[in-house]
Parts: C-alpha cells; sequence; structure tokens
C-alpha cells in the first residue's frame, strides 16, 4: 500500500505542570503556591505514511521534542490519542474506554519506534557493538551470534566497521550519533525519530551524520526528523511540518514551504535562517 | 637485632589465622553488597514502606559502633534463643554493618547514571525492570568499584573487632601469644605488619580499579 499510515497523532494536548511541593517559606506564610503550568502541546495532528520523510521544524520551545517524545511515550500525553501502525501509545482501549496499559505493553510498542537523541545517549560501559546488541539481546532475546550478526552489517552500513571495539568515551560525537542511529535501526522499527541529531555535534561532524540519515531515507524507511538544519530538511524531506507554540502552522511539501510559506511564522523562521529574505 | 629476630619469629603463628580472617572478610562482603544493593533499590524505591524499613537501618546500623553490633549479635541474641558460633557471627555483624555503607555507595552510583541513558533503554523496547538491571545497575557497579574495594580493605582492619566475640583472627592470637610469652612489642609489631601486608597490594588493585572503570566510563 503506497500510503498506509504508520503515525496517526490526533488532537494531541500535553500540560508540563512545574514542581507542586509548596517551598517551606509559602507553608511558613500560608501563601497560596502558584502551580506553574505550560501547555506545550495544544491540539496537534500529523499523519506520517509508510516510507515518507518528515522533517519538523520549528522555533525552540515550540514543542517539537515534546510532540516526538509523545509518540513513544517517553512523555505521556494528557488528551488525543497516538497511534502507532495501528497500535495506540499508552493506552489499551475496551469499549470505547481508554485503560492505562502496562509497561511491559509499552515496551513492547516502543520495539516498533527507533528514537534517536539529541545527546546520543549510549551506554558508556559497552562498546560500539556492545551497544548495537544489547537490546537485541536484551529485549529481542536474540542469541550472541544472531545479535552480532544483525548490528555488524549495521554498524558497517553508519561507516563504523573500523570502530567496533571503541567505547563511547574513544569515538567523536558524530560517531557516537552514529552509533545511535545503528543501535535503533538494528532494531528494525517501523519508523525512526530523530530529534535534533546533529544539533550537539561540533560544526565539522554534521555532514556524516547527515550523511547517514539521508542514506537511511533513501533505502526508504519511515522517518521523522526534528531538525534546524534547513538545507537537510529541504534535501531529503518529502513533508516539512511547521510548528509554533504547541501546534502545527503549516505543513506541505518543502518545494512549496521554502519558495512559497504561507503562514508568518514560517516566514519568521526562513528569514532568520537566511532561506528567505528578510 | 633481637627486636627483628622476635618479630619474624611470631608470624608463623599469625600466619595461622589468616584464612580466619579471609573468611570473615569475604563472608562479610558477600552478605555486604547483596543487602547493600537491595537497601540502595529499597531507598530510591517508590513504595513508602520500603523506604521507611531502609531508612531505619541505615540510621541505625550508622549511628551504632559496629563493636557494640558485634557484643549485640554474640552475647545479647542468645539470650532470645538465636546462638551463633563466632565466626559466622562476626561474618554477620560485619556484613550487616557494610551493607548499611555500601547502600549509600550504590544509592549515589544508581542515581549518577545519566538519565539518558535511561531514556535510550526505554526506547529501545526495555522494561522499567529490566532498564534497572540491564543498564542502571550494571554502570553503577563500575562507578562503585573503587569506593567497594575501599570499604573491602577497611572491612579487613575491622576483622579486629571480632577477637572480643571470641574469634581468633589476627588480633586475637596475637592476644593468646602475648599471654603466653609477653614479648608485647615482637607480637603486636608483627600483627601490624601483617595487616599492612593485606592491605597494602589492595590499594594498589583499588587503584587500578578506579582507572579502569574511569576510562570505560
Ligand atoms: N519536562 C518538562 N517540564 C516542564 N517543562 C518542559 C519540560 N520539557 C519541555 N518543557 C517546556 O515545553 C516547551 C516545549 O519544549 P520542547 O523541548 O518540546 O521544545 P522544542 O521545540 O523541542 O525546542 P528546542 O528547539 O529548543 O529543542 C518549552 O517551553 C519547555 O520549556
Ligand atoms: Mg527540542
Amino acid at each position: 500500500m503506497a500510503d498506509e499510515t504508520i503515525i496517526d497523532v490526533r488532537d494531541v494536548h500535553k500540560t508540563f505542570v512545574s514542581d507542586t511541593r509548596p517551598t517551606l517559606w509559602q507553608r511558613l506564610t500560608g501563601k497560596p503556591h502558584v502551580q506553574k503550568r505550560v501547555e506545550v502541546l495544544k491540539g496537534v495532528d500529523l499523519v506520517v505514511h509508510r516510507g515518507e520523510t518528515i522533517a519538523i521544524l520549528g522555533s525552540s520551545g515550540s514543542g517539537k521534542s515534546t510532540l516526538l517524545r509523545c509518540v513513544n511515550k517517553l512523555e505521556t500525553i494528557d488528551a488525543g490519542r497516538i497511534y502507532v501502525n495501528g497500535h495506540l501509545i499508552g493506552y489499551e482501549e475496551r469499549d470505547g474506554e481508554l485503560i492505562a496499559e502496562k509497561a511491559s505493553v509499552t515496551a513492547q510498542k516502543r520495539t516498533d519506534i527507533g528514537f534517536v537523541f539529541q545527546h546520543f545517549n549510549l551506554f558508556l560501559n559497552k562498546t560500539a557493538l556492545g551497544n548495537v546488541m544489547a537490546p537485541l539481546r536484551d529485549v529481542k532475546k536474540l542469541s550472541a551470534a544472531e545479535a552480532r550478526e544483525i548490528a555488524v552489517p549495521n554498524l558497517e552500513m553508519v561507516g563504523l566497521g573500523d570502530k567496533m571495539d571503541n567505547y563511547p568515551s574513544k569515538l567523536s560525537g558524530g560517531q557516537k550519533q552514529r552509533v545511535a542511529i545503528a543501535r535503533a535501526l538494528a532494531m528494525e522499527p517501523s519508523v525512526m525519530l530523530f530529534d535534533e541529531p546533529t544539533s550537539a555535534l561540533d560544526p565539522e561532524l554534521v555532514g556524516e551524520v547527515l550523511a547517514v540519515i539521508k542514506k537511511i531515507a533513501q533505502q526508504g524507511t519511515t522517518m521523522v526528523i526534528v531538525t534546524h538544519e534547513m538545507q537537510f530538511a529541504r534535501d531529503i524531506a518529502d513533508r516539512i511540518v511547521v510548528m509554533d507554540q504547541g501546534v502545527i502552522v503549516e505543513e506541505g511539501p518543502p518545494s512549496r514551504i521554502f519558495t512559497a510559506p504561507q503562514h508568518p511564522k514560517t516566514r519568521a523562521l526562513l528569514s532568520r535562517s537566511g532561506i528567505l529574505p528578510a | 637485632m633481637d627486636f627483628v629476630k622476635n618479630t619474624l619469629a611470631v608470624f608463623p603463628a599469625l600466619l595461622q589465622a589468616v584464612p580466619v580472617v579471609v573468611q570473615l572478610a569475604l563472608g562479610a562482603m558477600a552478605i555486604a553488597l547483596v543487602l547493600g544493593l537491595l537497601v540502595a533499590l529499597a531507598r530510591i524505591s517508590s513504595i513508602k514502606i520500603l523506604r521507611g524499613i531502609a531508612t531505619v537501618y541505615l540510621e541505625v546500623i550508622r549511628g551504632t559502633p559496629l563493636l557494640v553490633q558485634l557484643v549485640y549479635i554474640f552475647f545479647v541474641l542468645p539470650s532470645i534463643g538465636v546462638s551463633i558460633d563466632p565466626v559466622p557471627a562476626g561474618i554477620l555483624g560485619l556484613g550487616l554493618n557494610y551493607a548499611a555503607y555500601l547502600s549509600e555507595v550504590f544509592r549515589s552510583a544508581i542515581l549518577s547514571v545519566e538519565h539518558g541513558q535511561t531514556e535510550a533503554a526505554l526506547s529501545l523496547g526495555y522494561t522499567p525492570s529490566k532498564t534497572l538491571w540491564k543498564v542502571v545497575i550494571p554502570q553503577s557497579f563500575v562507578v562503585s568499584m573503587g569506593p567497594i574495594g575501599n570499604y573491602f580493605i577497611a572491612m579487613i582492619k575491622d576483622t579486629a573487632l571480632t577477637s572480643v566475640i571470641a574469634v581468633t583472627e589476627i588480633l586475637k592470637t596475637a592476644n593468646i601469644l602475648n599471654s603466653q610469652t609477653f614479648q608485647t612489642t615482637a607480637i603486636y609489631t608483627a600483627a601490624a605488619i601483617l595487616y599492612l601486608i593485606i592491605s597494602l597490594p589492595l590499594s594498589r588493585v583499588v587503584v587500578v580499579l578506579e582507572r579502569k572503570a574511569r576510562a570505560s566510563g
């Protein structure tokens, strides 16, 4: 099927409530403690089809990371629904009612969603190969030989065939991120989510990571990538999604978004990055 | 040169006590590692009762001297019908005591594992408990290696305290020799040197372990 839905985000809301414990002073004076509430997602709808590459753009604090993290339930949504490959995330639906699911069920659903973090988050006590093998063994219960058989080609694919025995402390930022990508890919998820995969890298290391992501996109992997790399987004995305203050303000093919943006926030974003004249 | 000769002459008798010290230290360390990890997990658990029990345990152990704890186990427990032989009593006392201190080592080591790695594990499909056992705890062991080693050395020296509950370890052996020959200086000098001979190489091992832990972290 050409337009099989992989991710279906429906009217998702998310509010962060900051620490609710009153301070000693507030308790002593009896002053009411005002909870700080920030509504970060204010009704987001997004559909991602199989094989699509989606780039999410938006200014800092617009809710891009939060949206991505909600999709694999690193954050819990307050309202709305998220389906990945037809499975409702975080809940079971029984007779039209939503019941919070068990942690093991969430874990099972997460194996189908690859996530790449800004700060790599490699297991520091494991080599590059160990990092890629670990979830294959611990989660997929493969034998060491089977795990290695999957891990090695994935590391070779990201260009790290010669660095497999290095610990993260002996890898550059770009290499660490490529290990993280290989680790996520080796689980053969239906979709890969990237949260600013190159933002923590020295400028000269950005290219090698973007090249790997591009290669994965060209292999037909479904992916959503949050990025500030405008040219890269334009280059690889099938669709650009622009977020601002917790909502999607505009989406469309890069050819249109980058040449004829409709929304003022999109225009502001593009002129700030020097793509449109200010 | 008489002093040197006399001191050396004491060693064979004192060496007889080394197997007991090894038994005490290894046995107590096994208890301390397992119980210490459990107490650490209880302290960071979300279950209030577990946290409470662990905290009380910690405060009681840290708030009373090890010597008193050993005496309590050996001399007081029999009055409620629990008699334990000297060596097992020593292992139990040292183990329970060091478990409290090791639990603090484990707790801070567990909390020092960056949250990012926990999130990575979750995102790869590890359940929360699998994340704890496969990702967080193995790494906290690496971080804990040095402090555990140092506590192990301290524990070896603390085995001397079990002399008061009739364990024939190095100090008790020295006491017995002293009561027979009255060569006080030679006997206790030999005992002190014997403790040094045991703990100095171990200190070197700990330094190497710490360096290794840092390199892989
Ligand atoms: N755990 C949290 N607790 C409270 N507030 C949070 C939390 N995480 C994010 N926020 C707030 O939510 C808002 C959106 O954050 P988010 O990280 O999703 O933005 P972003 O679009 O990814 O920004 P950036 O480009 O800087 O990464 C921000 O105002 C942020 O301060
Ligand atoms: Mg972000």
